[in-house]
Parts: C-alpha cells; sequence; structure tokens
C-alpha cells in the first residue's frame, strides 16, 4: 500500500486490475485504492509475473503492507513479506515496500510519516536508530529523538498555541468536510418570556440565560437526528448515543474553546445552567477537564449580545455539524395578520454533507425551533 | 458603606469573574460591556459576586443600571449595600 501523503495511514484495495499470470511491466497499473483523497491507481514498478494477491479487494490496510507477489528479477519483489496487518496500531509501521516509490539503494528505511516528520522538527534521519520492522525508521523513532535533542525550548504562548490548534482544525475542517449551510428566524418571546418571569422570582445564582434554553433544545432534538449528533472516523460516520454538546466559549485574549456539556439531553434546566455557567467560567480561567476537551459530539455556538443576525459556523472535526444562534433582536414579524414586533434569533445549521442533507437539515432546524416555542417542556 | 469601599468591592467581584482584567486600568463611566469583552455570562457572574458581597439581591429587569463601575456602586449605595 503506498503512501500518497504525509498524513495517510492506511487506504482500502477496491479493485484488481490484473490476476495472478499476468505480465506486468513497469509503469502499468494493477490496481485500484480508495484513501481520503478518493481513488487512485497504483502502478507496478517493475516488470514481472504477478504471482499471488496478499490482500483481497475490498481489505483496508496500512502504508506499506505487502498487496501482491510480483515474480520479477529485482530480489526485493522476491521477498516473502510478512502477513498484512488487519488491525493497525498507530504507533507501529510494518515494513515499507511501496509500489509506487521504491527506496533508493543504500539509504536508510524510513516510513514517510517518519521522513515528514524528521523534516518538520528538524531531526537527521541518519544514524537513528530505527524499532519498526527490519530496523526501519518509524514516526515515534524521531519523536524520541526530537525529545532527547537540545532542541530550544519553545517559547510560545499559551495563546498561541491554541491558536495553531484552532488553526489547524478548521483548515482541516474545511479541506475534508462538505459543509452545507441552512438558516431560519426563531421567534423568542414565549421563551423569554417564560424565562424572565422564571428569574424575576430566583435569587441570581438560579437564574437561566438564554444560551441554555438553546442548548437544551438542540439537544433535545439530536435524538430524532441522529446524523447530526456523532464523529466521522476512517472514512465512516459513528452516530453517537449520547449527546455531549460543545459550547463555542469565546476567551478575553481572543482564544476560543468548545468543551462538551454532557448528556445534555438528559439534564433539567437547572442543573444544565448550573453546569454551563461552571464550564464558562473555568474555560476563562484556564481549568477544563481533558474529557470536556474531547468528547464533544456535535458544537453549539452563538453570537451573544454582538449584535450579529446569523453565524455561518465551521464544523469541528471529527463532528459532522455545528449550530448557530445569531444576536436576539427585535424584528417586525407577522402577528395576527398584522405586523408585530418579536424578540428572535436566527439560528443556523452546517451539516456535512457526507452524512446529512439539506432536507434532513431543514427538518433539524424546524424541530429545534418548535422546542423553542415550548420552553416549559425543555 | 462609603463610595470608596463600595468601588473595592465592585472591583474585587469584577477580577473574581475575570481575572485578567486590571483594576487600575478600569474607566469608572465607561460601560463594562464597551471597555472588555464582557457578555452575559460574565454578568450574570458579577451579578452573583456582587450578591456575595453586598446582600444585595439584584433583579434582572434592573441589570441595565449596573452597565459601569459608577453606575453600579450608585446602584448599591441606593439598595442599602452592607459589606462583608
Amino acid at each position: 500500500m503506498p503512501s500518497l501523503g504525509s498524513d495517510m495511514e492506511a487506504g482500502t484495495l477496491v479493485e484488481w486490475l490484473v490476476k495472478p499470470g499476468d505480465a506486468v511491466r513497469r509503469g502499468d497499473i494493477i490496481a485500484v485504492v480508495e484513501t481520503q483523497k478518493g481513488a487512485i491507481e497504483i502502478e507496478v514498478f517493475q516488470d514481472g509475473v504477478v504471482e499471488e494477491f496478499l490482500v483481497p479487494e475490498g481489505t483496508r490496510v496500512p502504508v506499506g503492507t505487502p498487496l501482491a507477489l510480483i515474480d520479477g528479477d529485482a530480489g526485493r519483489a522476491g521477498d516473502r513479506a510478512p502477513a498484512p496487518n488487519k488491525t493497525p496500531s498507530p504507533a507501529a509501521q510494518p515494513k515499507p515496500q511501496p509500489v509506487v516509490q521504491p527506496q533508493p539503494a543504500g539509504a536508510f528505511r524510513a516510513s514517510p510519516a517518519a521522513r515528514n516528520l524528521a523534516g518538520s522538527l528538524g531531526v537527521d534521519l541518519t544514524g537513528l536508530k530505527g524499532t519498526g520492522p527490519d530496523g526501519a525508521i518509524v514516526a515515534s523513532d524521531v519523536e524520541r529523538a526530537a525529545g532527547t535533542a537540545k532542541a530550544p525550548p519553545r517559547t510560545r504562548s499559551r495563546g498561541v498555541e491554541m491558536q495553531g490548534a484552532i488553526a489547524a482544525a478548521m483548515e482541516r475542517s474545511k479541506r475534508e468536510i462538505p459543509h452545507y449551510y441552512l438558516s431560519g428566524a426563531v421567534p423568542l418571546e414565549p421563551a423569554l418570556d417564560w424565562m424572565e418571569r422564571r428569574n424575576a422570582t430566583r435569587a441570581a445564582p438560579d437564574r437561566l440565560l438564554a444560551g441554555v434554553l438553546f442548548i437544551k433544545a438542540v439537544a433535545l432534538a439530536l435524538r430524532d437526528f441522529p446524523e447530526f449528533n456523532g464523529v466521522w472516523e476512517q472514512g465512516e460516520f459513528r452516530p453517537s448515543a449520547a449527546i455531549h454538546t460543545g459550547v463555542a466559549i469565546s476567551l478575553r485574549d481572543g482564544g476560543l474553546v468548545a468543551p462538551a456539556l454532557h448528556d445534555a439531553d438528559r439534564k433539567g434546566l437547572d442543573a444544565l445552567m448550573a453546569e454551563f455557567r461552571d464550564l464558562v467560567t473555568r474555560a476563562r480561567t484556564g481549568k477544563l477537564r481533558s474529557s470536556e476537551l474531547s468528547d464533544s459530539t456535535v458544537t453549539i455556538t452563538s453570537m451573544g449580545e454582538a449584535g450579529i443576525d446569523a453565524v455561518f459556523p465551521i464544523i469541528y472535526p471529527p463532528q459532522v455539524a455545528i449550530i448557530g444562534f445569531g444576536s436576539i433582536v427585535t424584528r417586525p414579524w407577522e402577528t395576527n395578520g398584522g405586523v408585530g414586533l418579536t424578540r428572535l434569533t436566527t439560528l443556523s445549521v452546517a451539516g456535512d454533507h457526507r452524512v446529512s442533507n439539506g432536507h434532513r437539515g431543514a427538518r433539524f432546524l424546524n424541530a429545534v425551533r418548535e422546542r423553542l416555542q415550548h420552553p416549559e417542556a425543555l | 458603606m462609603t463610595e470608596e469601599d463600595l468601588k473595592r468591592i465592585v472591583l474585587k467581584a469584577l477580577t473574581d469573574v475575570a481575572p485578567d482584567i486590571d483594576p487600575e486600568t478600569v474607566e469608572p463611566d465607561t460601560k463594562f460591556r464597551d471597555q472588555f469583552d464582557f457578555d452575559s455570562m460574565d454578568f450574570l457572574n458579577l451579578v452573583i459576586a456582587l450578591h456575595k458581597a453586598t446582600g444585595v439581591d439584584i433583579p434582572e429587569a434592573d441589570y441595565p443600571r449596573l452597565s459601569s463601575l459608577d453606575d453600579a456602586v450608585r446602584y448599591l449605595q441606593e439598595k442599602g449595600a452592607i459589606g462583608a
């Protein structure tokens, strides 16, 4: 299985285009492989006769796994390589025998991922001890070498580090996720009225904010729309039984985090509000927990009081949807056949078009809107 | 409670809610929202902190009356704040 990019770890052998006994010449296309970059035709690197397939069609294998035996002139092609590893672990990389990229004679053996990592970390591969199969240098060897090397200490601030992480995630999102967007106005008079009357009878620590109504409405609606709640991993959608809503929280230094409120659909509004307030406080004082940063199954973002009508949010990978709420504004609205005023928010949904589509998105958006018309049921 | 006492209390509540705000830089008659990124959650936390510090329960309807340091001090004085 060839490496078709520094971040590629595995590919699926989709179709053999030759059969055992066929004579092949260097450059002939012999198979089709499916990767994140799409279907790629792979070429054989030398003349010979196809002896045996080692990987059946439809199998996903790590980069470097031998795919076929070709009885040819070069000794390498005649190697009886070990059986392909069907349960790849990220740390171990099998002996690299790339069909497209043969190793130059005399060079040390290093996986493409290791070479790339060495380049970016400034690690010299010569003389590095490899722990991969047959002494090949793998990515973890490079990481170890970088750790023991006398590298200058990282002086980047936490804010810059966070911005770097956000940048990487957003770049990946826009590169990999085919987004579609929907938006709709959600009248909020009944909800805000209900909330204000309730808050008037309570001391400050027990009051609600509109944001928690939004979170609960989304969480409940997601129960009926599982294609918006889960992750896309290794080429497929994995819906989540649990609903852990990530909430985008802006930090005063310009940063942004979206930690999870676990099981948001199952908590009463008061409990959810207390957790939400605690989460925001800890986010803004730098005390979040790792499970909060890794468990989100969907994200909700709100423009708060920024005076923004609608947000067009970017899905946070590997999630498959993000829901946005514009600032609450007062607008003209059709009321009893005439025109009145209402407070409303513009709700927007961005979906991953590999998992959902505009029709389902519309129904989901409508479900959220409907729940916000019945705040007492939230 | 003197105005100075109340000013100190409000500033302390403010920096408890937002530790990154330098109390020396707070302009007394500029709205919090205009001086630093202060949203409804920050404001709710401020209200809770002020209740704890002064015993004054601030209803939602009165929130707009505490939009700056000076406004907050004036409001708390009016409501008979009792310091901790």
